[in-house]
């Protein structure tokens, strides 16, 4: 061996011995987390644009130092539209990929599919859309809106404008079904009425009768719970029947921006909806939310609110972590009952100790450009409540002591 | 329950009637006449209403609807001689090798729309059918019939007459009966079986995308939209008899008023429960439909 080759090699163990030191450290300095939601199938549509602002909020906290000093790692499973995919895959991260949280999910289905294997597993799961409430598992954290967070406030808003007659128009599955219990109980008692109550199976695109039904029932305002491709032939259906905006309003819990663009503007156009973020909110974490957004997933992009849930997720499990001074998932759970967070795109949040969040109800109406402008809000954020009072007597949930 | 709903929902059920009539008679003729089991009947239907779509997008919006119609009927025919001629052609004789082999170009076909247009597309109706003929006073007030919906039965006629005036005037409608009575025997006297096959699959196909067209004016066009169809065109097909078109008419009307009866009374889904159970108590009794095709390529299939 010459004296060069000799140099050579030793230069080369030296640098591979850095690389591996380095390496290990680095490794060491990382944090695994994953995120669990429909990147195919029937769902993909609306959970890959939730993914995409999770692993937004990820990649901008890496960026500013990670979280107690660790880099995140985040791993993407797909989950298929399918629960039995969604249990599964929750498994792998967990007990293969070592992940110390998970954020996902969309469906109630795919919700419940996965809480046992949290429970059992005793991870976290942090769970960013609306849903029909009536389960608390300490397991989960449930950032979407409880009932009395969306539908409950838009019934207030619908007293507020007069409206006392109701008919309320739902997809067949529990969700809808659930809201519309509690729905009915809160407005038997104050004194509206509902006039009829119609539940269509998800998919299913003839409403002729059910239209009829709500002609002879002559309600004021509809309640609709509708979920996905029925909506469009529910509105198209309706305006054919010569009904608009102004003759029977209609107030939505599953339409936000991208269904209201993509079912065609003009057919929803001076509707409502209620949820607990706009993309028209005028505030400058929004602002510069969007921005990021749509330098990282195109122009074209619209935000909507379970976006914007499963993007704070990241940050009120960040901020839980650094209080906690820990990954354990009892010790985070612990450290986020009470936490606030300031400025988010949403306005101000803070974590109830039913793990639940506080947040500000909106109600919008659908401009001609498919955004929607804020016409009313609940001004204080409002206490979520897993268990309507009215509608499920007796039962609480509260994880402080 | 008033005169006023009542009448409404008459309506509603021949609207009904009609539609169904549209998504099915498509596949009275590929399952009827050829025993293909094509699953992929229901994606013929939505890319019609992808093809009226894509019109809309380059004509004026008058006359979209009149050109989307004919053009999704000719786009769609040719996919299916297209399908026919590479895929369906090695599997007649095997029908549920058909049924694997269509539900996959289902799958295709919904997966590609999906990719292209993830929310779906949405066909604007033309200003002339936004509107209702609507009684507004005197005790009828409240009768309802949207221009849509009359739009779509005198359609659903037009296609099922001209359907009825090819099957059995015409010389192609003379040798499509002729194979199917007898393929051999067609065959032996110098029909062109093959041609035929051709034929009334791509008739077929076109059918259906000229009922996706004209169905995009009242529902949804997303990739996963045949699947809401082809279930009850198959349920048409089926208690109508298979190989006639008289009894996809009569099947599509007496689903059509049955299923605006019970919805009445009931919920969507309960009528949905209803009427099937009633479908499967009628095919024990008549098991072959309402009009039973006598022919030998029946039997040999039985």
């Amino acid at each position: 061996m010459k004296p060069s080759q000799a140099r050579a090699s030793l230069l080369g163990f030296i640098a591979l011995t850095i690389a591996l030191v380095l390496g290990n450290v680095l490794a060491q300095d990382t944090v695994k987390v994953g995120v669990l939601h429909s990147l195919s199938g029937t769902m993909a549509i609306s959970e890959v644009t939730v993914a995409n602002a999770t692993e937004l909020a990820i990649n901008e906290i890496n960026k500013a130092g990670g979280v107690l000093g660790k880099q995140i790692e985040f791993i993407v499973e797909d989950g298929g539209s399918e629960p039995a995919v969604f249990a599964q895959k929750a498994q792998k991260l967990i007990e293969e990929d070592g992940v110390v949280t998970v954020f996902g999910g969309w469906t109630s289905a795919s919700r419940q599919a996965m809480l046992p294997v949290f429970e059992n597993t005793g991870n976290l799961l942090w769970y960013p859309v609306q849903f029909e409430g009536n389960e608390c598992s300490p397991n989960i954290m449930y950032s979407g809106a409880q009932p009395n967070q969306q539908a409950l406030p838009a019934l207030d808003w619908a007293f507020e404008q007069g409206y006392t007659k109701f008919f309320l128009i739902g997809s067949d599955y529990v969700y809808p079904q659930t809201a519309n219990f509690i729905l009915n109980t809160h407005i038997a008692d104050r004194g509206g009425e509902v006039l009829g109550e119609e539940y269509i199976p998800l998919g299913d695109t003839n409403f002729s009768s059910v239209i009829n039904k709500v002609r002879a029932a002559e309600p004021e305002l509809i309640f609709n719970t509708l979920n996905g491709d029925s909506n469009v032939a529910f509105f198209k259906q309706m305006e054919a029947a010569g009904y608009d905006s102004e003759s029977l309003p209609i107030m939505s819990f599953s339409i936000a921006e991208q269904e209201a663009m993509a079912m065609g503007v003009e057919l929803v156009a001076g509707n409502y909806a209620a949820w607990n973020y706009f993309q028209s909110l005028d505030n400058p974490a929004n602002a510069a939310f969007i921005e990021a957004y749509k330098a990282a997933y195109g122009a074209d992009a619209v935000i909507t609110d379970p976006m914007i849930h499963g993007y704070i997720d990241v940050y009120l499990w960040k901020a839980a972590v650094e209080k906690a001074g820990s990954f354990d998932t009892d010790a985070v759970r612990a450290a986020a009952y009470g936490l606030v967070l300031e400025d988010t795109p949403m306005g101000t949040v803070t974590v109830d100790s039913n793990q639940s969040i506080y947040q500000t109800v909106y109600v919008g109406k659908i401009g001609d450009d498919g955004q929607f402008e804020i016409i009313w809000d609940s001004g204080e954020p409002v206490k979520p409540e897993p268990y309507d009072a009215l509608a499920f007597p007796g039962n609480t949930c509260d994880f402080a002591n | 329950m008033d005169a006023v709903f009542i009448i409404n929902q008459a309506f509603n059920g021949l609207s009904l009637a009609s539609i169904l009539l549209l998504a099915a008679l498509g596949l009275a003729l590929s399952f009827g006449l050829m025993r293909v089991i094509n699953m992929a009947h229901g994606e013929m239907l939505m890319l019609g209403g992808v093809v009226a779509y894509l019109v809309q997008q380059n004509v004026p919006k008058s006359v979209s609807l009149w050109l989307a119609l004919p053009i999704a009927f000719i786009a769609t025919a040719l996919l299916g001689i297209i399908l026919e001629a590479t895929i369906i052609r090695w599997l007649y004789g095997r029908p549920l090798d058909t049924l694997l082999a269509t539900w996959g170009i289902s799958l295709i076909l919904q997966q590609a729309v999906i990719l292209w247009q993830p929310f779906g597309v949405s066909f604007v109706t033309p200003g002339w059918l936004n509107g209702q003929i609507s009684i507004q006073a005197g005790t009828l007030a409240g009768v309802t019939l949207p221009y849509v919906r009359i739009f779509v039965i005198i359609l659903s006629v037009l296609v099922m007459l001209g359907l009825a005036f090819l099957l059995r005037y015409t010389r192609m409608g003379l040798y499509v009966r002729a194979v199917n009575q007898s393929r051999d025997m067609a065959s032996a006297l110098g029909v062109n079986t093959r041609f035929v096959d051709m034929a009334v699959f791509a008739l077929g196909t076109g059918l259906a995308g000229l009922a996706g067209a004209a169905l995009a004016t009242i529902s949804p066009i997303t990739g996963v939209i045949g699947s809401s169809y082809i279930i009850n065109a198959f349920l048409v097909v089926i208690l109508g008899g298979v190989g006639s078109i008289w009894g996809a008419l009569l099947a599509a009307v007496s689903l059509g008023f049955f299923t605006s009866f019970f919805e009445s009374f009931y919920s969507v889904s309960y009528a949905k429960v209803i009427i099937l159970l009633l479908v499967i108590a009628l095919l024990q009794w008549r098991p072959k439909g309402f009009i039973v095709t006598r022919s030998r390529a029946l039997e040999e299939s039985a």
